[in-house]
């Protein structure tokens, strides 16, 4: 029996113990002499969100597969237990073998979204490591970074050795050899992340250097040394049905937030919406063979007992399977003991057949995602569902039984006008209007129609990247603004809408778009106290505000002011596939409201075709 | 064909809690790949019932869920799966076939026994003292008219007598065992018998000086006698028997 990092006295005493121990079902386990690399895998959130999450399984799968490796996992101690670990000095530990995570090899932290930031700060603190990278030596571990967060990773560049741009099944193999050999040959920690910067997809910050105009802006990103590429191409699975894929998933003792089997049926997306970071940096659009997922299904089921199955992709009604899966699925896979969980489907006769099947129709309601309130603002983002789909796709739910839909709507877009946001409660009141001309007795009851809208954060490597985002003072007054016009439809008692917290996306807005000026900020930050930032009972703006002011670094030079064309970006020196060019000419077309095809319908030459597969070669083999 | 489980849970799985354990053998039972019925409805869920939940800390080796099968395979062969699902902490002992007619684990749980280890602190005296008094108190406590502890409530404090629901008390070597009234009738937590222990000698009761481990829950036989909740059916030798 493994001897516990904790105390029983401890463990009693925090919420969640469970959240600390490891030893759930398919857990690896290793003899950690045996190994020669340790790897210890974080998410910086609490164990719940981390354990939810589909990549760090992804991972922990693939490395642990390596005989000579060991992969292991730690997430953020709750706040009872960071107090409790900072009172008495106790240094955090993996969940496996309960061993300091400064004992291991590497610290791989994924960053999902930018408000986990403070998080890694009180990870590498709690666990005895250098928050800076620079004052790191040979005993602690090469801090790695990887996921969506590390296509602009200069607001932490700082903290990190290494980021790892791209997809994770590629190149951490050729890490660790060249780890291995450079420990044997006793090399120095320079020399290794030196070494490590030479591997295609890794991005050594501290051997690059900053210089900004007196206006703020860079002026210039260039390695310092000789032989460090200018730029890092990312990394991207090519050969998709080969790549591992983690069988038998770790099921958890506690709840966690996706307790369930979770099958990835297509990586990218072909749409092109112009606000969306995930549509453009997995392009191209690579989809899984049927028949594997097929085995999968069966595979994952056994494994964990799970009773809910999912399917994760960014679209998956472009999975040109999605009937022959979605039908497998019903009728091999889901009985008493397994639910599909549907993803967010097009309303169409399929999509509805398959939520009649699955689903209470009393309870469930159907989705659609319009995200801007009129035609003219949807062409801008390039949003392809026109309100006549929508309203056919209703009409058919509602004849068979559903009153109840979803909207999802951002607010404070590119060229978004009054008009624009009145659109959002007229376009909820025509949707509330057709479904009473259906005669009474054929209808299910009142309609109940629920909007939210999300404040619009724009993100590199978007075509909106240059675009400014509104400062949350306007944002609010037109979502207060969109509420007033609720009250004035006709049917605004069968409608609600609500609208998402402004203070935390601003901020998002920052990092999203920052340098690397920002990780004093973060870290001023983080020494006032500020953690667990992504959850409203913790987040604190004011300390922000502070932190900021006291770097003489103003917030809106990140989010409210529009970037030129030609602006040396901080994230420039990352090459997606998706090229500059192209994004430049999609925020020129946003301009003039031109809607670009999709991937399937005509290729707009966008650059990814270059990694030589997916959607780009599809039918064209 | 209703079936009773036996299982023992230790080691770090104390911290593991009562609904997380049900989770955890509704998710093992699929794994094993056995038979297990459902109810009916829109949403259909196992039909498994747990006798007597245990409080996170504690330690057993004598804990029940009586579940409905489709289908049975031996006793042996029911033990072999489960335990091929479990992991560090879990074991399943035994397996057994209930009559028809059986009344659930939950509604029959009588008693259940215990051992406490008195946590000594290396080198400190007063522990040794402490943990010497306790043992010799535990041995007479019985003796008295009324055991009294403070009992909390969601709302208030009141003063309980407890002495109805402790059939045995005596110190065991060094470890103090108990005989508690368990179950929907009247159920006595251990941790209330130590802090009336304490009260008795005078020690401030200290949850975490207490390590509490349930030996075995019992019910009433016919006779009235405590027994295991294992003598409610028999071991099930043919594995297609039919309930
Ligand atoms: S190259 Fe063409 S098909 Fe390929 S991702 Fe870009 S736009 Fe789509």
């Amino acid at each position: 029996m493994t001897t516990l990092a904790l105390s029983d006295e401890i463990l009693m005493e925090i919420e969640k113990p469970a959240r600390y121990i490891g030893n759930e079902v398919n857990m690896v386990r290793k003899d950690p002499a045996e190994v020669e690399i340790r790897f210890c895998m974080c998410f910086p959130d609490v164990y719940e969100i981390g354990m939810s999450h589909l990549g760090i399984q992804i991972l922990y799968d693939m490395i642990n597969k390596r005989e000579d490796a060991y992969c292991e996992r730690v997430y953020s101690p709750w706040p009872d237990l960071d107090r409790i670990m900072r009172e008495r000095n106790i240094l955090l530990f993996s969940l496996e073998t309960q061993t300091p995570v400064r004992e291991f090899d590497f610290l791989g932290i994924t960053l999902q979204y930018e408000m986990c930031y403070t998080n890694i700060l009180q990870v590498l603190e709690l666990s005895g490591i250098p928050i800076w990278a620079k004052d790191r030596t040979l005993e602690d571990p090469i801090v790695f970074g990887g996921g969506p967060c590390s296509y602009n990773p200069e607001p932490i560049a700082d903290f990190f050795d290494v980021f790892y741009i791209g997809e994770g099944e590629t190149r951490y193999h050729d890490v660790f050899e060249l780890y291995k050999s450079a420990r044997a040959q006793g090399a120095s920690r320079e020399e290794i992340l030196y070494r490590i910067s030479q591997i295609p997809g890794m991005y050594v910050p501290s051997l690059y250097e900053v210089s900004y105009h007196e206006d703020g802006t860079l002026a210039s990103f260039e390695p310092g040394q000789e032989g460090v590429p200018k730029t890092v191409v990312k990394e991207i699975v090519m050969d998709f049905d080969k790549v591992p894929y983690p069988e038998k998933p770790l099921v958890p003792y506690i709840r966690v937030t996706q307790d369930r089997v979770t099958l990835e049926i297509m990586r990218g997306c072909i749409r092109g919406c112009r606000f969306c970071q995930a549509g453009m940096i997995y392009r191209p659009t690579r989809q899984k063979d049927v028949e594997l997922l097929k085995r999968y299904a069966r595979s994952m089921v056994k494994a964990t007992g799970h009773e809910e199955i999912s399917l994760s992709s960014l679209s998956s009604s472009d999975y040109e399977c999605l009937k022959e899966f979605i039908y497998f699925l019903i009728d091999e896979i889901s009985n008493d003991d397994v639910n599909i969980s549907l993803p967010s489907l097009r309303i169409d006769a399929f999509s509805l057949d398959v939520m009649k099947r699955v689903q209470d129709i009393k309870k469930s309601s159907l989705t659609f995602a319009p995200e801007a309130g009129t035609q003219r603002l949807r062409d801008v983002i390039n949003k392809g569902l026109t309100e006549e789909v929508i309203l056919n796709g209703a009409m058919q739910a509602f004849r068979g039984g559903w009153n109840k839909v979803k909207f999802y709507f951002m607010l404070g877009l590119p060229m978004e006008t009054e008009e624009d946001a009145e659109g959002i409660p007229k376009l909820c009141e025509t949707v509330a209007e057709a479904y009473y001309t259906i005669p009474k007795e054929e209808r299910n009851g009142k309609v109940s129609i629920t909007a939210s809208a999300s404040f619009f954060v724009p993100k590199p490597f978007t075509p909106f990247q240059w675009a400014p985002m509104l400062d949350p003072e306007t944002y609010r007054d037109r979502a207060r603004h969109v509420k007033d016009t609720f009250r004035k439809q006709l049917n605004f008692k069968s409608m609600k809408f609500t609208y998402h917290e402004t203070d935390v996306s601003a901020l998002e807005g920052v990092f999203a778009r920052g340098d690397r000026r920002l990780s004093r900020v973060i870290y001023d930050a983080y020494a006032s106290g500020c953690i667990f930032d992504a959850w409203t009972e913790f987040f604190d703006y004011e300390k922000w505000l502070s932190a900021f002011e006291k770097n003489g670094l103003s917030m809106s030079f990140y989010t409210t002011r529009e970037r030129e064309v030609d602006e040396l970006l901080p994230w420039d020196f990352i090459d997606i596939g998706v090229t500059k060019r192209f994004l430049a000419a999609e925020w020129e077309r946003a301009k003039q409201g031109i809607v670009t095809p999709n991937c399937r319908e005509q290729c707009s030459g966008c650059g990814a075709a270059r990694f030589g597969g997916g959607v780009c070669f599809e039918g064209k083999s | 064909m209703k079936v009773r489980v036996k299982y023992v849970k230790s080691g770090h799985f104390k911290f593991i809690g009562h609904l997380d354990v049900m989770r955890f053998f509704q998710k093992a039972v699929k794994r094993a790949g056995l038979d297990i019925a459902y109810s009916k409805g829109f949403s259909p869920h196992q039909l498994m019932s747990f006798a007597a939940p245990l409080a996170l800390g504690v330690t057993s080796e004598g804990e029940y869920f009586d579940a409905e099968f489709n289908s049975l395979v031996s006793s042996d062969e029911f033990v072999r799966r489960f335990n091929e699902q479990m992991v560090e902490g879990m074991t399943v002992k035994d397996v057994i076939l209930l009559p028809d007619d059986a009344k659930n684990s939950m509604s029959i749980v009588a008693a259940s026994d215990y051992h406490i280890t008195i946590l000594d602190k290396e080198e400190d005296t007063a522990c040794a003292d402490r943990k010497a008094k306790l043992l010799e108190v535990s041995g007479h406590l019985l003796e008295k008219e009324t055991i009294e502890v403070l009992r909390k409530t969601k709302k208030n404090e009141k003063v309980e007598d407890i002495k109805n629901g402790i059939f045995k008390l005596y110190p065991d070597g060094d470890q103090l065992y108990m005989l508690l009234a368990t179950g929907s009738a009247y159920n006595l937590k251990p941790e209330l018998v130590v802090e009336a222990l304490c009260r008795e000698t005078g020690y401030e009761y200290q949850k975490f000086d207490y390590r509490i481990h349930r030996i075995e829950t019992y019910m009433r036989s016919a006779e009235g006698e405590l027994v295991s909740l294992l003598e409610s059916g028999t071991r099930i030798s043919n594995g297609n028997a039919q309930g």
